[in-house]
């Protein structure tokens, strides 16, 4: 049943539901809201989840600016607990996912030898949930600071899950937060369900699973991981919703219900999310150290299998959020020991790298830069992850500073780090122009030294006793100095992302033109034009190798050195008449549907079922338009 | 193969290769769906088995349950998985008149089994068991009501080919399609049949 | 040349970084310092960790050492070099798989131990019960009643000021009637969450000397939740027979009169309060001995006549508290205490503010309350 059909099929009178034009450009500001490209929605994923990057970095500064001294008064206690909460949701729901997502669909297609994903019309749906996911969480911001979530990126029960009039948290916060996220999570399934079958199904001929770059596994995993983990938190966030709205008793202690539950069902998701939020940056760093080493990567089917080991064992681990919890000492021993053994697999990926490196030809470049700064920021955080794993030395550091430092040294030095180098690594592909070689090493350098000026110190307050999620501390705790570096820190990282951000959009007007092959690159996508063009390939690549363009431009002599070819051999045909290539067209209706979730969603957050109507009508609206369109308009 | 200009079927583009995995997307897809959706009701069914036994304060679940009523709506849900086969069969072999039959059959029986819902939900509310009145009522109310979502949606769906195909606009061709609302009516069946044997029938 | 400088840039700032953090993390001597560990539990804790520690910052310095110098010893931006194209090594890997998983099976035996120690309760009639009731936004401690070896006849009730004698080992059973909170003394042990719905065990060992520990909420509890601190005073035998015989006199003072009327009648402080019965526990603190207690107000202020009065009067100007509609009968939101001196009203009627003189009265009768 796979053979296409031989009879075109009749066509559907010039496209179903006629109340709008179809849209057909594919260039131009209004493309941008109907075009159906995983390039160009991979681009706006990117910039979303860049702005939003720092929005949460402002709130942040907010953060540090009320703690650089004992008693800060920059904030009140509400809006305090506000910022750190919306800095973590953020940070986690709309930088750290929608950027792999923004990697994963650039980069996915011309990677594996596609023009473009397997479900164009759903990859668009999935970016404008995401948006409208997040504006709908910040538009609790209109109704007052009071009203912004407030209840910890966790979000634990029975705090968020106690209906508003008890007081427990003041404001609406967790209502947009509970439903903001599980509209975030339609938006990762349907992307995640995207990837896993573009991966799966749109390979080039030859691309065989065993041949794909490492960035495609390690998104394949992340697909798999959310697939699986994000209906778990979105179960525990009804409960959450109906618990607060309708008075039923999930959560409620006295009626019978159990608040760790909430932890259970979070965590079941939430450790998994981690390794979602991470493998991509394992992924990106696998593409860069090759290339800037000249090297093939060193045991790329290691890398790989302790990729998946790391997806699976990932499930696994859960607990070890709760070890304080008293969840009694034969399941903590348990969780404890999964938790070291999750660790091997992390170590074999580190030296790998290194094996990368080592004997190669090393471009110390920006990206390489990058890379090399996530190496070993990440394993500083990966040592402090072991040492949670010692569960009673566990249970002093849980809900202190020292957590806060161990998770942004995994998150912001390996997965930032990552992003930020996968950045510059494929610019020239994206936009057909280099970013700029100085500001970027600059960039780098006081990130690094911002970085760690504002973790580092973080390890040593929350060992001398400072609890996170605290709005102030008084004076004599002698946590005064290390609090002031550390804001000191947080306003150096500031200063780097402005050089890189500025970087980027001189770059993106004003950069050198870019090669097709800036950097000498061994995946697929170096061999077709800079920037990409709308179909991708000309002609779908045969694929031969792993790392195909490569040995496409080189081969090895009997000692291992390598023998540059004869060039012109490359697949790449000038005969295939490209205007023949047919493309899926551009839609509204993927963003009409989109569009309903915030409206069910408000109607949700203020009980109002009138509202609902219009919401659920626009739902219908954009399924039927979307179900009735056929994927390629007529010409 | 790769001959410019191929026909277009839904979101698959033109020249591809076929896909490596051997099924189509949309397929696939949809089967990478469903296992994401069995996560979804593992969670509630875990959640149930958790809380059966905890506060049996107020009617539980469990001491108004009607086993007669429910088997019978279980088993017009499941006779319903029999009439989409058939309609899928029928689409397969272009005999639009039986697909039609079939695939309203499907609709009406998934209609009966949510009537059956709404009265059971009814009747337990008038015997005292709200949302509210115990761990028990919340999770069977918000579990089952949300499979009852699952069913209401497929309804839609089906009730929707069943349109196309009164206007004409259905034909061979969308076997696939057709197939693909058929994985789903035939999973939340199943679902079904796990939630009715969890939550109803485990004393 | 190059390389040079390279490496003595990397360690400047590594020196930069360590050496200030260690030394201020090592000094610190706030009485709320895991690093310093004074109790067995923390002793225990650090004991195992210490030296994985060691282990860690080795391997850490290793593997940033090891990245410094790949990037430097194989540095060649001109690409003049044609590295030996190397796809893997079954043995290295194999190596540096196995390795880390020993070490980890090394350091599991002594964690697994550890933990199973740690979770060991002691007989009742050996360690001291304490039942540790976590509020929005303070800590309530009751001992438990017919403990003869450690001088509790009666239940005692009290509140932010933990008083045990050296060297004795406490059970606490923690529980919640409201949120998540998290019982933390790091001098003394690592933490235990209070969960409502369930009943969470931790024992540990007073310190072999005398002093003052700090203790936080460690898990985030609402809005003042920094504010939830409290304070564990360890005391020599005598000083806590002292203390505990103390506590269970009845009140110092006579609950009546002009007090009696404004706490009861007027400002309806009784409502959350006990005055006069330092066995019950109730919403609020129990002020029966409040005297006693060296802090208050979730352990954030000290127990002195400005602070009282400030407080009687308008406590949400000092913690912050969503209690603004304290005064009013449910279902008025209510988390905390009110301010007496905001005009509110009841059905259209205001209810009373309280004067400066009225508030003198009844911080000179808690005061009172030894």
């Amino acid at each position: 049943m796979t053979a296409v059909p031989e009879v075109m099929p009749a066509p559907v009178e010039s496209g179903g539901l006629d109340l709008f034009r179809r849209p057909k450009e594919t260039s131009g500001f209004w493309s941008w809201f109907t075009t159906i490209d995983h390039k160009k929605i991979g681009i706006l994923y990117g910039t979303t989840a860049l702005i939003f990057f720092v929005i949460a970095g402002i709130e942040a500064l907010l953060i540090r600016l009320q703690l650089a001294g004992p008693n800060g008064t920059v904030l009140t206690a509400g809006q305090y607990n506000a910022m750190f909460t919306m800095h973590g949701t953020t940070m986690v729901f709309l930088v750290g996912m929608p950027m792999a997502v923004a990697f994963g669909n650039y980069l996915i297609p011309i990677m594996i030898g596609a023009r473009d994903v397997a479900f164009p019309r759903m990859n668009m749906f999935g970016f404008w949930v995401f948006l409208f996911g997040g504006l709908f969480i910040y538009s609790s911001l209109f109704t007052g600071i009071a009203n912004m979530p407030n209840g910890g990126w966790f979000g634990y029960t029975p705090l968020t899950s106690t209906p508003m009039s008890a007081g427990y948290l003041p404001g609406r916060g967790p209502d947009f937060w509970v439903i903001g996220l599980i509209m975030l999570g339609i938006g990762s399934t349907t992307s995640a369900i995207n990837f896993v079958v573009t991966i799966l199904n749109m390979r080039a001929p030859g691309m065989t699973l065993m041949r794909m770059p490492v960035f495609v596994w390690m998104m394949l995993v992340v697909a798999f991981l959310t697939v699986f983990a994000l209906p778990i938190v979105t179960a525990a966030l009804i409960m959450v919703f109906f618990d607060r709205n309708y008075l039923t008793n999930f959560f409620v202690a006295q009626n019978g219900g159990d608040p760790l539950l909430y932890q259970h069902l979070f965590w079941l998701f939430g450790h998994p999310e981690v390794y979602i939020l991470i493998l991509p940056g394992m992924g990106i760093v696998s593409e860069i150290l090759p290339v800037m080493s000249r090297k093939p990567l060193f045991g790329y089917s290691v890398v790989v299998f302790s990729g998946i080991a790391i997806g699976f064992m990932g499930w696994g681990v859960w607990a070890h959020h709760m070890f304080a919890t008293g969840l009694g000492p034969v399941a903590i021993s348990a969780f404890g020991l999964a938790t070291m053994l999750i660790a091997v697999p992390t170590g074999v990926k580190i030296f790998n790298w290194l094996g990368t490196v080592w004997g190669g030809s090393v471009k110390l470049n920006v990206p390489m830069l990058f890379s090399l700064g996530f190496i070993a920021m990440f394993t500083l955080g990966g040592l402090s992850g072991v040492t949670h794993s010692i569960v009673p030395a566990d249970t002093q550091q849980t809900d202190t500073y020292y957590v806060v430092a161990h998770f942004h040294y995994v998150l912001f030095g390996g997965l930032v780090f990552a992003i930020l180098g996968g950045i510059v690594y494929w610019f020239p592909k994206v936009f057909g122009r280099m970013m700029n070689e100085r500001l970027g090493k600059l960039s780098f350098w006081v990130l690094f030294v911002g970085f760690n000026l504002t973790f580092f110190p973080m390890h040593f307050l929350g060992l001398t006793g400072m609890p996170r999620r605290t709005y102030r501390y008084t004076e004599g705790l002698g946590w005064d100095t290390l609090n002031l570096v550390v804001t000191a820190g947080g306003f150096i990282i500031a200063l780097a992302t402005l050089l890189f951000v500025s970087n980027a959009v001189w770059s993106w007007k004003r950069g050198p033109i870019a090669p097709a092959d800036p950097w000498d690159g061994r995946t697929l996508e170096w061999s077709i034009p800079s920037p990409t063009p709308e179909y991708n390939f000309a002609a779908i690549p045969k694929v031969e190798a792993r790392d195909d363009f490569w040995h496409r431009k080189y081969t090895e002599d009997d000692q291992g050195r390598l023998v540059r070819l004869p060039a012109g051999g490359s697949g790449e045909d000038a005969a295939v008449d490209v205007s023949s290539i047919h493309l899926p067209s551009p839609s509204y209706f993927p963003l009409v549907l989109a569009a309903g979730l915030p409206v069910i969603g408000y109607a949700a957050v203020y009980k109002n079922p009138w509202l609902a109507i219009p919401g659920v009508l626009l739902l219908l609206f954009g399924m039927y338009g979307w179900a009735i369109e056929p994927g390629t308009a007529e010409d | 193969m790769a001959q410019a200009a191929l026909p277009i079927t839904h979101d698959t583009h033109g020249d591809h290769p076929a896909p490596s995995a051997g099924v189509t997307n949309t397929k696939l897809g949809m089967w990478v769906f469903l296992s994401s959706d069995c996560l979804f009701f593992g969670a509630f069914i875990t959640t149930y088995l958790l809380y059966r036994n905890r506060n049996l304060a107020g009617p539980t679940p469990r001491s108004l349950y009607n086993i007669p009523f429910t088997s019978v709506t279980s088993f017009i849900l499941l006779m319903s998985s029999l009439t989409m086969v058939l309609a899928l069969a029928a689409i397969q072999r272009n005999d639009m008149r039986r697909f039609k039959v079939w695939v309203m059959a499907t609709a009406v029986f998934g209609i009966l089994f949510i009537g059956g819902q709404v009265f059971e939900f009814t009747e337990f509310y008038r015997e005292g068991m709200s949302l509210r009145t115990n761990v028990s009522s919340s999770i069977f109310y918000v579990a089952t009501g949300l499979h009852g979502l699952h069913v209401s949606v497929g309804i839609v769906w089906l009730m929707s080919l069943w349109g196309m195909a009164m206007q004409g606009k259905l034909g061979q061709r969308d076997a696939e399609a057709v197939e693909v609302s058929g994985l789903y009516w035939h999973f939340v069946d199943v679902v079904w049949i796990v939630i009715f044997a969890v939550v109803y029938l485990i004393p | 040349m190059r390389q040079k400088l390279g490496w003595s840039r990397v360690r400047r700032i590594a020196l930069l970084l360590a050496v200030p953090s260690v030394l201020a993390a090592c000094a610190n001597d706030n009485g709320q310092n895991s690093l310093s560990p004074k109790g067995q539990n923390a002793k225990d804790i650090a004991n195992l960790i210490n030296p994985i520690w060691v282990i860690a910052i080795v391997i850490g310095i290793g593997v940033c050492l090891a990245t410094v110098f790949v990037a430097l010893r194989y540095r060649d931006n001109d690409g003049k070099r044609n590295p030996k194209q190397t796809h893997g090594n079954s043995v290295l890997e194999i190596g540096w798989t196995i390795l880390p998983a020993l070490l980890l099976a090394a350091v599991a035996v002594p964690t697994i131990s550890l933990i199973f120690k740690l979770a060991d309760t002691p007989p009742k009639s050996e360690a001291l019960q304490v039942e540790v009731v976590g509020k929005q936004w303070w800590w309530e401690f009751q001992y438990k009643a017919n403990q003869p070896k450690f001088g509790v006849d009666e239940k005692v009730v009290t509140s932010t000021m933990l008083h045990v004698p050296v060297g004795a080992k406490i059970t606490f059973s923690e529980t919640s009637d409201n949120v998540l909170h998290s019982f933390w003394v790091p001098e003394l042990s690592g933490k235990k969450d209070v969960v409502p719905g369930r009943t969470n065990v931790l024992t540990i060992t007073a310190s072999e000397e005398p002093g003052l520990f700090r203790g936080a909420c460690a898990e985030y509890c609402g809005l003042s939740h920094a504010n939830m601190k409290f304070w564990v005073k360890v005391e020599s035998k005598a000083d806590y027979a002292k203390w505990i015989a103390a506590q269970q006199d009845g009140p110092a003072q006579a609950y009546e009169g002009e007090v009696a009327n404004l706490t009861g009648k007027k400002y309806q402080c009784v409502n959350c309060h006990v005055f006069d019965n330092s066995a019950t526990p109730n919403y609020g603190p129990n002020l029966t001995h409040l005297a006693s207690r060296q802090y208050f107000a979730g352990g954030m202020y000290r127990t002195n006549r400005a602070n009282l009065k400030r407080w009687i009067m308008n406590a949400p100007s000092m913690i912050p508290m969503q209690s603004q509609e304290c005064r009013l009968p449910p279902p008025a939101t209510c988390v905390g205490m009110p301010s007496y001196t905001t005009p509110i009203s009841q059905n259209g009627k205001p209810l009373p503010l309280m004067t400066s003189a009225e508030a003198d009265v009844i911080v000179d009768y808690l005061l009172g309350q030894k």
